[in-house]
């Protein structure tokens, strides 16, 4: 017995210092990591003509490290920017009013948009250096992830529940606590699952992203995104095959070690309080929770952390005191108001009319009627391409989200399918057409939908695997079957998930339409009419007339068809088919 | 020891108008005494403890506290949550030290209170736990334990057992005064909000009854019975008995000249509960047999059906509103049209429900004869909630819109389509 307990007792401790050396070699890894890859920051940057990128596979490792850590810099730019920006607008009423239309607006901006319009600022920030180009790629990686968080935060914020809020003002807890304590904590789960969105989203820019031309600036970055540039320029199908397969490597990696122990770390913030269900787990969380030297590591950074809520501390009854009398003086507030809106209407006047005589003074009118024209064309792309894909990828989710241990195996596939960057793909298909002499106008759309169709996949299994027990029972019993049982039982349930998917889907396409309606394979250039044909021609010739019309032109289709289309659909599926 | 002088609380309608939910409320909690807020919900009595825990201002009047007015949450008034709030990222430890770390106290001592406190409330053990591994009656331990932790003066009781069932719901009430009359904790008053009257007599030394639209003060009861109480005692009987017929008398006489009364409906503006056509069916019914034969004491009923007041009282006031039954002084007793609805078959049934429905509520006859007067027998939602916002808060528009819809289908008076929010005659 007393054996027994001992040799339990040395296993234990075993397996404790095995934690511990996992935990280390971790922590270690990714600092050795971070070092590494920022002391180039501040090289020179290479004259015009020079070749900075190699397509030897053995400089392939170096052009990860430099574009992960390109990614995780965009990523913490993201998560500041979220934590300020939405707080502002969840905290302020006026700012709110601004900030989140703005937000609608820039999350539909195609992203290469900001990224010729930017170009230059950053580059005078530090001429001559890596570091202005540095900036240039991580800005434009930014604004590919960071407009969903935000809008993730807020929306969290805005629906703390009540008792929660009340709860922490009773126990006197400062505005800064508050936030840490509860609204923070609140917003995770959601944050996370947007954060790997954006991640998807940022490698799919990746290539646009190292290997900026706009006009007479050519910018190239050593990274996976150059590499795979260089290959297309040098129509190198090896080189672009080995880039696929370190790209599906590095991001089996970073789901390994960045989102999978996050999703398991922020389940314990979920608030349904449900306690029978299986948890997401990570073997990387594990290591860091069962080591005692990360432990002991923490323990002085809880100390400064707590230290920060005392000093914060005498913050609340100033807050409280403010909100009573926001709810007392309220007559005083509307004259305010009016001044408030009466700044806003004037200053969106004047850009408007800045706008109109900058693109004017390049273009003709008869051209906006183009870009409109070709607007249209790229809409009628993007609704086939969706409507195909539902076609194909509906009944095949509801196969799978009904047979649980199909799901299992696919749900993991579909999302890595989505996380994975399509326009990796684009050079096989590209060079398939030029060989194939198919004609682009059809056969390049395909490639607007090649990334974003995965999130109508799965948004279906997930909802065909929530279709209750009894519901299906009900179906067998009353012998629904064919036609009659999608109609009434499959399609309806999965509806609202649909819906979710779909304008995931139709977002993405329009953002890929300009990186897929013009394409290269060597000095061979593809072309799809379009919208995104257009935006991408007038970059690579540096023309800022016809750049700010296009993205002003996407932007209205974008917001209009949201707001048209997506959002009364998406209401309706929500109060109709919701079940539950 | 607290003072609450003259507190009233309107909220500002989208019109501009005021709708008024407290009025006129005094009282003063002294040492080592639970006072009771007793009554039904709507009666603005959570709005009140809010009030008194500096959570929202009061629009007049004010509260005193130790001789400071209370604008923001003072240090020693905690509070216990009906929905418990816990926080479900924060182990029962952690729950419970939130509070003192807003206190800014050290480490060590942030531990020991905290340890303390899980003791007290019987909760050792549990402290490494996540609120989702916990029982209701556990979950609410930990809200007990993260308000007393703070060793405050007064205590808030938020309806703290209503979410939980019976049987845990009991142990924490005798748990609580066991340690209460033991002197073991650290608080000096409570404050209890409830619907429950026997729990109200069970726990408070002072029940103050309140009425509803605007809220206020009816009566207040002195509970004079000595510790432990027993419920099936004749004297603690008596007063249950009594404060049923305090509620009932006193909600038939509404005082004139309102226009938002609750009862009886005579105006469009009346705000009809929570209610369905079943549960009206079936409380005739359970009336309408043996052993009650038509008449039955409130309390007896009440527990035999295992309903509490915030679910009888609803239900036999609209039976009342429809001629079909008369409550006062603590009984409920059938009229002679309540009798045959119970003997009916569901024809016949409805056929006398519409009747009554058109004949004493006017908002059902209301409906029905604009739907009769427009060409096309159809009215879209809008035009009814606009018309009863005028009388009542949004909310109280909508609850009241869907009882009617509920009752008017039963009664096939109108029919509603949910999707194009229209009302209509057609009968699908």
């Amino acid at each position: 017995m007393k054996t027994q307990h001992a040799s339990a007792r040395l296993s234990h401790r075993f397996s404790a210092i095995f934690w511990d050396l996992v935990a280390v070699l971790l922590v270690l890894g990714m600092v050795v990591f971070l070092a590494q890859t920022s002391r180039d920051l501040m090289q020179p940057l290479a004259g015009p003509g020079e070749t900075v990128i190699s397509l030897e596979p053995s400089g392939l490792p170096e052009y990860v490290l430099r574009t992960s850590l390109r990614m995780l810099a965009a990523m913490v730019l993201s998560l500041i920017f979220t934590f300020t920006y939405a707080t502002w607008a969840a905290k302020s009423r006026r700012a709110g009013q601004v900030l989140i239309p703005l937000l609608d607006i820039l999350q539909s901006v195609p992203i290469l948009g900001f990224i010729s319009v930017t170009v230059v600022f950053f580059m005078s920030f530090a001429p001559g250096r890596m570091l202005g180009a540095e900036l240039v790629a991580i800005f434009a990686i930014f604004t590919s992830q960071a407009w969903n968080m935000a809008f993730s935060f807020y929306q969290s914020l805005r629906t703390v529940p009540t008792e929660l809020v009340e709860a922490s003002r009773s126990f006197r807890l400062s505005p800064w606590m508050r936030f840490w304590k509860l609204e923070v904590p609140f917003a995770m789960p959601a944050l996370v699952w947007n954060m790997m969105m954006s991640m998807s989203a940022g490698w799919f820019f990746v290539v646009a992203s190292e290997a900026i031309s706009v006009g007479n600036t050519v910018v190239t970055l050593p990274g996976i995104g150059s590499y795979i540039a260089l290959a297309i320029d040098q129509r190198d199908l090896g080189a672009v095959g080995r880039a696929i397969a370190v790209m599906l490597i590095v991001i089996l990696i970073y789901d390994q070690l960045l989102f999978r122990p996050l999703v398991a770390w922020v389940d314990r913030f979920r608030f349904e309080q449900e306690a029978d269900r299986n948890p997401p787990r990570s073997w990387v969380l594990m290591a860091l929770r069962r080591s005692r030297w990360v432990a002991m590591a923490v323990v002085p950074l809880v100390r400064m952390w707590r230290w920060t809520y005392r000093a914060g501390n005498d913050g609340a009854s100033r807050e409280l005191a403010r909100t009573a009398r926001n709810t007392m003086g309220s007559g005083v507030i509307s004259w305010l108001d009016w001044l408030w809106y009466g700044a806003i209407a004037v200053i969106c006047a004047v850009s408007m009319w800045k706008i109109t005589v900058f693109v004017l003074q390049g273009v003709t009118p008869d051209e906006v009627g183009t870009t409109v024209f070709l607007g249209c064309v790229t809409m009628v792309r993007v609704f086939v391409l969706i409507a195909v894909a539902s076609v194909i990828w509906v009944p095949v989710g509801v196969w799978i989200g009904l047979h649980p241990a199909a799901a299992r195996i696919i749900q993991p596939v579909t999302q890595f399918m989505a996380a994975f960057p399509a326009n990796l793909l684009f050079p096989l298909a590209v060079s398939g057409i030029v060989v194939l002499r198919l004609d682009p106008d059809i056969w390049l759309s395909p490639l607007m939908i090649l990334g974003t169709q995965w999130y109508i996949l799965f948004n279906v299994i997930a909802g065909a695997s929530t279709i209750p027990g009894e519901l299906r029972d009900i179906g067998i019993n009353l012998g629904v079957r064919g036609w009659l049982w999608w109609r009434r039982i499959a399609l309806p349930a999965v509806f609202p998930f649909y819906m979710t998917g779909a304008v995931t889907a139709s977002g993405g396409s329009w953002n890929a339409s300009i990186v897929a309606e013009l394409a290269n394979w060597g000095d061979t250039t593809l072309k799809a009419n379009g919208l995104g044909a257009y935006i991408a021609e007038a970059t690579a010739a540096g023309d800022f007339h016809r750049i700010v019309l296009g993205i002003a032109v996407m932007s209205a289709f974008v917001v209009l068809i949201n707001r048209l289309f997506w959002r009364p659909l998406y209401i309706l599926a929500e109060r109709k088919f919701r079940l539950g | 020891m607290l003072d609450i002088r003259g507190v009233r609380k309107s909220f500002r309608k989208p019109d501009g108008s005021e709708l008024l939910v407290l009025d006129g409320i005094d009282f003063t909690l002294g040492e080592g005494e639970i006072i009771g807020l007793l009554g039904r919900s709507g009666s603005g009595k959570s709005t009140l403890l809010r009030s008194i825990a500096g959570l929202t201002p009061p629009s007049a009047g004010s509260v005193i506290y130790h001789g400071n007015e209370v604008t923001a949450p003072p240090p020693g008034i905690a509070m216990v949550f009906q929905g418990f709030a816990l926080f479900p990222w924060l182990t029962v430890l952690e729950n419970v030290q939130l509070g003192l770390e807003a206190l800014g106290l050290s480490t060590g001592e942030l531990h020991r209170r905290a340890i303390e406190a899980i003791d007290l409330i019987g909760l050792d053990g549990f402290e490494s736990a996540y609120p989702r591994e916990l029982s209701g009656g556990m979950r609410q331990r930990v809200g007990f334990a993260r308000a007393l932790v703070v060793h405050p003066n007064i205590l808030l009781m938020d309806e703290p057992f209503s979410a939980l069932d019976v049987l845990t719901a009991e142990t924490l009430r005798t748990d609580f005064l066991d340690l209460w009359s033991e002197g073991q904790l650290p608080i000096k008053g409570v404050i209890l909000v409830t619907h429950n009257i026997e729990e109200a007599v069970l726990m408070c030394d002072r029940i103050l009854i309140f009425g509803s639209n605007p809220g206020r003060i009816l009566n207040e009861i002195k509970v004079e019975l000595p510790h432990p109480r027993a419920r099936l005692d004749p004297a603690f009987r008596d007063l249950v008995e009594r404060i049923y017929v305090e509620m009932t008398t006193r909600s038939a006489s509404v005082p004139a000249g309102r226009r938002t009364e609750y009862f009886p409906g005579t105006g469009i503006g009346t705000i009809l509960p929570h209610v369905s056509s079943n549960s009206l069916s079936g409380l005739l019914e359970a009336v309408a047999a043996a052993p009650y034969n038509g008449e039955a004491d409130l309390p007896v009923i009440a527990s035999s059906l295992h309903m509490e007041i915030d679910e009888l009282f609803p239900v036999a006031e609209t039976l009342q509103m429809l001629r079909f039954a008369e409550v006062a002084g603590g009984d409920i007793r059938l009229t002679t049209e309540g009798r045959q609805f119970a003997d009916f078959d569901t024809d016949r049934r409805k056929h006398l429900f519409a009747r009554h429905l058109l004949t004493y509520v006017a908002l059902a006859a209301h409906i029905r004869r604009v739907l009769d007067e427009r060409p096309v027998h159809q009215a879209p939602w809008s035009r009814f909630a606009d018309e009863l916002e005028d009388y009542m808060p949004p909310a109280a528009a909508v609850q009241t819109l869907r009882t009617i819809i509920a009752l008017g289908r039963y009664a096939e008076i109108f029919s509603y389509d949910d999707e194009k929010q229209v009302f209509s005659l057609d009968n699908p």
